[in-house]
């Protein structure tokens, strides 16, 4: 908020206002934030970047006492914060703007601007303090927003006005925004950074964690880079370009050998044209993107994690209509007016290996060979295709179990009790035995130990030479470059362009990631 | 005054009577269920402040201390209830049957065991139960034609829990939307992490709440044994906590409108009772099993969307997870 900013300037220099030494927090075996130091200077505009779940909004939780490190110090102003709970964050002056929204849809925006400093037992005693605060930030920063309309009647972007007032009206000088402009249209985000812009000459500081690169370049004072769960880099933003980042953002790992053969690409098995999709908000969520693949081919789609691989992959599996274009496979087309769902998607010849096998592949709760034939239970792997016949569904689970080395075999075992490898290779085997005519993958070695990364390898380049469309989508780099025999490159929810492998390196591939449209390629 | 008057009049008084407990469970059921906890113990918790306002009172000689330890028993059923259901991410529907059959079973044996009557406390003498309190004046405002008769019959002559019962609507209603401590109970019930982050404790807003719901529960309860009847008989909430729950559903988790959906379904039970036997023109014999149904039908219909639409607090039933 206006006032105090900048009466410590003197000779001696401000302490930071934010630092970080050693955070380190797991949840179970997940390490989300791996001894993560962070400076930030008072009255900037300091961006985190990094893939989604790199550890970002762990971090910011930690910071705002959602989440409690288990190691590590925090300094807020140069003094050891112990900041356990929001309350104590709140308390040492530090505001948050959630990426999904802390707001209560049925009150009005005066009552949830209120909630958590009511200004005493009654709330008439609040009241007009609060109206005179909303009408400061409408007055100061053009934060205009009616005091009796209800939270859940106004557009996203004035939700998220009010979720800002509600991080300052305290006086915090510190503000974090998760993933602020994920919900925005491009106007309303051009709105945001407009008064970002202002708070920071108004002296706050501005915590913006983001995945988008144009943002951090067009914002930021600095910038620090987390990748699974550590902090691999920190810059001035004007010393550093989005190539830089999006390589430390993806990192170069060891590239895994695998033995690739030559592919002998035939017809068009999938062909997608000018497909879209928006969001039940309106927002889109991707646009125009249009390719085909070919019976014998992998098409590895690349780009840094949320950038519009998932909604692709989605609407291509039927789970998310398209808005416009068309999908067509083995000649049967699905188009924006027309029905799309998974079973659809199915019974014309495709499977899906999804993305979040906890989600979408298995059900946890489930025995292995309950999970081997969900999506295909009206089909003869069941039984009769009405009655579920037990002694089938084992046996037909126990083959793919041995075909596809599921370890251990034991079809009764739920699927919570399997390893990460071997819950995947579960989903594949399950998915191949249709023997798909078109598959789409995506991360399909995501939390999969090292041999069983080969062992899926392996299992698609087969798929591939039997003469299968396959389209991988993966954030790991390395995988689509061992994999892929052509790659679509994917940034802010649209193609770049789709080079062939041989025309692909890490430089290349690195700046179509950022965003930067190679001189050759389509 | 014509005998219909009086016959609709005597009805209404009865309604209040009998509309009581629903109302003071009602309320209860609100601060429990705006938290976010889904409270289908309200009966258990009637049931077992019945029993124990009536054990009391006959052991100690006075209705107050029963209601005390009524309270008491019942604040301590809403603590188990929040700390199977707050502290350990209970499911709140089993959580709350527990609670009814529990209380069931627990008050006859612990009924038995004290009085070897099968259950029931002994029948209270007049001095350990709450008594109609004649207003002042009755003698001469009386004398006014209707409202005298109205003032003597409906307003004056109930015992002071019927009056709680009636300050606790307007006392509800100003606790949840005037006060902080209503606001963020109103919020803890829709957006949890919105109250957690704004740096207040969930648990302790919902614990507060269920505390509240069992004082209220209490009320109810020591009202069945020790004001409405003399002595407690077993099961004798007989489903009454389910029809105040029926009620803030019907009056869409607000005070006020479950105030007026109780004082509906009292008005049934005592319409119920009066016809009972009686042929009605054209009808014949009244349907009294109809009438006593209605205000689950009329639940049903509710949420079936009929009636209007009821959408309850978007985080009841969903444990509170960091």
């Amino acid at each position: 908020m206006a006032g105090a900013a900048g009466e410590q300037h003197g000779s001696v220099e401000p302490p930071p206002a934010i630092e970080l030494r050693g955070v380190s927090k797991a949840f179970g075996l997940v390490q989300a934030n791996k001894n993560i130091d962070l400076v930030v200077q008072p009255g900037t505009i300091h961006g985190i970047i990094g893939e989604n779940g790199a550890g970002k909004s762990t971090l910011m939780n930690i910071l705002y006492g959602l989440h409690r490190a288990d190691s590590g110090e925090m300094y807020i102003n140069g003094a050891l914060a112990p900041i356990h709970s929001s309350a104590d964050a709140i308390a040492c002056g530090i505001g948050m703007v959630h990426q999904h929204f802390m707001l209560v849809p049925n009150f009005s925006v005066l009552e949830n601007v209120m909630l958590g400093s009511e200004g005493g037992m009654l709330l008439a005693e609040g009241r007009e303090e609060t109206l005179g605060t909303l009408k400061k930030f409408a007055d100061e920063y053009g934060m205009t927003v009616d005091a009796e309309v209800l939270v859940g009647d106004l557009p996203v972007g004035l939700q998220q006005r009010v979720e800002i007032i509600k991080a300052l009206k305290g006086g915090a000088k510190i503000l974090i925004l998760d993933e602020p402009t994920g919900v925005l249209t491009p106007q309303e985000a051009v709105s945001l950074f407009k008064i970002l812009g202002t708070l920071k000459q108004d002296g706050v500081t501005i915590l913006l964690i983001t995945h988008k690169l144009e943002e951090i370049m067009a914002t930021t004072d600095t910038v620090s880079i987390m990748r699974q769960g550590e902090m691999v880099g920190h810059r001035a933003t004007a010393e550093t370009n989005p190539e830089e980042l999006a390589e430390l953002m993806v990192g170069r790992k060891v590239l895994l050998q695998v033995d690739r053969g030559t592919s002998d690409p035939g017809e068009v098995n999938l062909s997608v044209s000018g497909l879209g999709c928006v969001s039940p908000h309106g927002s889109s969520l991707i646009s125009d993107i249009s390719f085909d693949v070919r019976v014998g081919e992998i098409v590895g789609v690349a780009g840094i994690a949320g950038n519009g691989q998932s909604e692709l992959m989605e609407a291509l599996a039927g789970m998310r209509p398209p808005s416009t274009g068309t999908i067509n496979i083995l000649g049967q087309t699905i188009t924006a007016d027309g029905q799309s769902d998974p079973q659809i998607m199915r019974a014309a010849g495709l499977a899906h290996i999804p993305e979040d096998r906890h989600k979408f592949g298995l059900v946890l709760g489930f025995e292995a060979r309950e999970n081997a034939i969900l999506g295909y239970h009206y089909s003869r792997r069941s039984g009769d295709g009405r009655l579920i016949d037990g002694a089938a569904v084992t046996a037909h689970c126990r083959e793919l179990m041995s075909a596809h080395d599921v370890r251990p075999a034991n079809p009764q075992l739920t699927a919570r009790n399997f390893s990460g490898g071997n819950q995947q290779k579960l989903v594949i085997a399950r998915e191949l035995d249709a023997n798909p005519q078109v598959l789409i993958v995506g991360q399909p070695t995501r939390g999969v130990d090292i041999g069983a990364i080969e062992f899926i390898h392996k299992e698609l380049i087969a798929l591939r030479d039997q003469g299968a469309a396959i389209l991988l989508i993966s954030v790991e780099l390395e995988e689509v470059l061992g994999l892929a025999d052509r790659i679509m490159v994917m940034n802010n929810r649209q193609q770049v362009g789709i080079i062939t492998r041989a025309e692909a390196d890490e430089q290349t591939l690195g700046l179509m990631m950022a965003g930067i449209t190679p001189d050759k390629g389509t | 005054m014509s005998d219909f008057a009086l016959q609709l009049l005597l009805t209404f008084d009865a309604t209040l009577r009998l509309a009581a407990p629903l109302i003071l469970c009602a309320m209860a059921g609100i601060f429990s269920e705006r938290s976010g906890i889904i409270d289908i113990s309200l009966e258990g918790k009637m049931l077992s402040a019945a029993f124990t306002a009536a054990a009391v009172a006959h052991l100690a000689g006075s209705p107050w201390l029963g209601v005390a330890a009524a309270i008491a028993v019942s604040v301590a059923l809403g603590l188990v209830h929040g700390f199977a259901c707050i502290t350990h991410r209970g499911n709140q529907v089993v959580s709350g049957l527990a609670i009814n059959i529990l209380a069931s079973g627990l008050t006859v044996t612990i009924g038995i065991a004290l009085f070897r009557q099968g259950g029931q406390t002994p029948p209270l003498a007049s001095d350990d139960r709450f008594r109609p309190i004649t207003w002042w004046l009755v003698d001469g405002i009386n004398q006014i034609p209707l409202i005298g008769t109205i003032y003597r019959e409906l307003i004056s002559g109930h015992n002071a829990l019927v009056y709680v019962a009636l300050a606790a609507v307007p006392l509800s209603a100003w606790l949840l939307y005037k006060t902080r401590f209503g606001l963020r109970l109103r919020a803890v019930g829709e957006v949890p992490e919105a109250v957690d982050s704004a740096g207040v404790s969930v648990y302790w807003l919902r614990y507060r709440a269920v505390i509240i719901a069992g004082m209220l529960c209490g009320l109810a309860g020591a009202y069945l044994s020790t004001g409405q009847g003399a002595g407690f008989v077993r099961e004798m909430s007989a489903g009454k906590g389910y029809i105040a729950l029926a009620a803030v559903i019907f009056g869409k988790w607000r005070p006020a409108q479950a105030f007026a959906a109780c004082l509906m379904f009292g008005f049934l039970e005592a319409a119920a009772a009066r016809l009972q036997g009686i042929h009605i023109p054209l009808i014949g014999e009244a349907p009294v099993q109809l009438m006593l149904a209605l205000p689950y039908i009329m639940t049903v219909l509710l949420l079936a969307g009929f009636i209007g639409r009821a959408n309850p607090p978007a985080a009841i039933g969903e444990p509170y997870v960091k």
